[in-house]
């Protein structure tokens, strides 16, 4: 027992690897493919944590606004690259721009009100609750920002007719792809809504169960889970807000011509 | 009205000097892919031209805002897209877009006439026929009275009866409205019974 939570000992975590050979088997047995991938992941998986957490371990035991800042920037460039590789087509610099701008101004908005004002957090750089509050509201953002992105992009190349119809008939370029940008946000912010519809009853979100686990009150859990959800929330909509706005635009020249082919 | 001069524009067109009059109906005939698209899209700024000067009333388009200039210059395409709801809707959307006053249904009830589209503002626009589509899409521009009329050939769909009579309506238009019409047709029949000009262009080049 480790204040209050039960410690589980390295054997019987080797025991738990016994779902990757399952799931090796069946993708070997029905000739699926991808081993390699199977077992990369959960190399990687096992590297990454074990080395944060000797990391998390040793910024915890020394707090300091320098550590958890550089944490916060080596997230969000992190997150920013894999945006880039989740994107299926080819974008503009201009476009990458945009995505890390509104990536690094969303989320820092949110950390900083969800940190200050909503927990209070004394100080603010308190590293233990600083930098797994900033990966939640970053990881989630990562993932709205790519879906916003990805139908971004769909939403161009589907319609580019009908853009160029519009603008042919003197429309500005942003009012000719307003429903685009807004199916585009609203696609991007709904999995986030979907879950706040099932959580609680369908699953018990990650937060919460690991402050359970660890011996909090879970009426403490589902304060800290509302707020987190509301942060989720909210640098979600910043973000994908941001980049939808100023991305439809990269996706003119200065000449208000489409510039997709 | 416009005046070009030294265009080119990637391997499609190559111009050395053209000018094209106000209130003139002229048609631009050549084989498909010779660059006759292209030629209208430069005129209204949908494209630029890598190299060259393009003037319109004297004034290098690129001094004009893009946005403006479409607007007195419309350009219907090839293939119109029609926007969803009734026809009434694609007025009332063509206006929004071009940020034009609200006329209203006995505007847009007279328009339907002069394209002879027999249809109520109600009716749902999706459920036209082609030929029904292309008439519409014409009303649309009608109602923004632009300056010129650039109008791409419509789509090869249409019977060719359909078509010359969308042309002859367009021609119509233009010469009672004293408009400016630029066309692109692939008929010569069609050309000389309309035109009051005719301008050749082949592989990219104005054929004298």
């Amino acid at each position: 027992m480790e204040n209050g939570m039960v410690n589980i000992q390295l054997i019987s975590l080797v025991f738990a690897y016994i779902f990757v050979f399952i799931l090796l088997l069946i993708v070997k047995k029905k000739k699926i493919g991808h081993e390699q991938e199977i077992i990369l992941a959960s190399v990687r998986m096992t590297i990454q944590l074990v080395a944060v957490g000797y990391l998390l371990k040793y910024v915890f035991a020394n707090q300091s606004p320098f550590y958890s800042i550089l944490i916060l920037l080596v997230m969000e460039i992190f997150a920013i690259y894999n945006i880039y590789g989740r994107i299926d087509a080819e974008i503009s610099l201009d476009f990458k721009k945009t995505i890390a701008v509104s990536m690094f101004a969303g989320t820092s908005i949110s950390i900083l009100f969800f940190v200050l004002i909503v927990i209070g957090l004394e100080p603010w750089f308190r590293s233990d609750y600083f930098i797994p509050l900033s990966g939640m509201l970053i990881g989630n953002s990562m993932t709205g920002i790519s879906l916003g992105v990805n139908h971004l992009i769909g939403g161009f190349r589907d319609n580019k007719r009908l853009i160029e119809n519009y603008l042919m008939l003197g429309a500005e370029p942003m009012y000719a792809v307003e429903k685009i940008s807004n199916r585009a946000f609203y696609n991007a912010v709904l999995p986030t809504i979907n879950s706040m519809m099932g959580m609680g009853i369908v699953f018990l979100p990650g937060m919460m169960t690991g402050q359970i686990l660890a011996g909090a009150s879970p009426v403490t859990a589902i304060k800290y889970q509302i707020a987190i959800m509301m942060g989720i929330l909210g640098s979600v909509t910043l973000t994908v807000f941001f980049m939808v706005n100023r991305g439809s635009k990269t996706f003119f020249n200065k000449r208000k011509q489409l510039k997709i082919k | 009205m416009f005046k070009l001069q030294n265009i080119e524009f990637k391997n499609i067109l190559q111009i050395d000097s053209i000018e094209l009059k106000e209130h003139v109906t002229t048609a631009i005939l050549g084989s498909s892919g010779g660059g006759k698209t292209t030629f209208l899209k430069l005129l209204n700024n949908m494209i630029s031209a890598d190299k060259g000067t393009i003037y319109y009333k004297d004034k290098d388009i690129n001094n004009y805002d893009p946005v403006e200039l479409r607007r007195k210059v419309v350009m219907l395409p090839q293939d119109p897209e029609i926007f969803k709801g009734t026809i009434r809707d694609n007025f009332i959307i063509t206006e929004k877009i071009a940020d034009k006053k609200h006329a209203g249904d006995d505007i847009y009830k007279n328009i339907l006439k002069q394209v002879s589209l027999p249809k109520f503002l109600e009716d749902k626009a999706e459920d036209l026929s082609g030929g029904e589509k292309q008439r519409l899409a014409l009303a649309r521009v009608m109602l923004l009275e632009p300056e010129v009329l650039l109008l791409d050939e419509p789509s090869s769909s249409l019977d060719q009866e359909t078509e010359e009579k969308i042309i002859s309506m367009v021609v119509n238009y233009a010469v009672k409205n004293s408009r400016t019409l630029i066309m692109v047709t692939h008929s010569p029949a069609i050309a000389e019974k309309y035109a009051d000009r005719i301008i050749n262009i082949e592989s990219g080049r104005i054929i004298k």
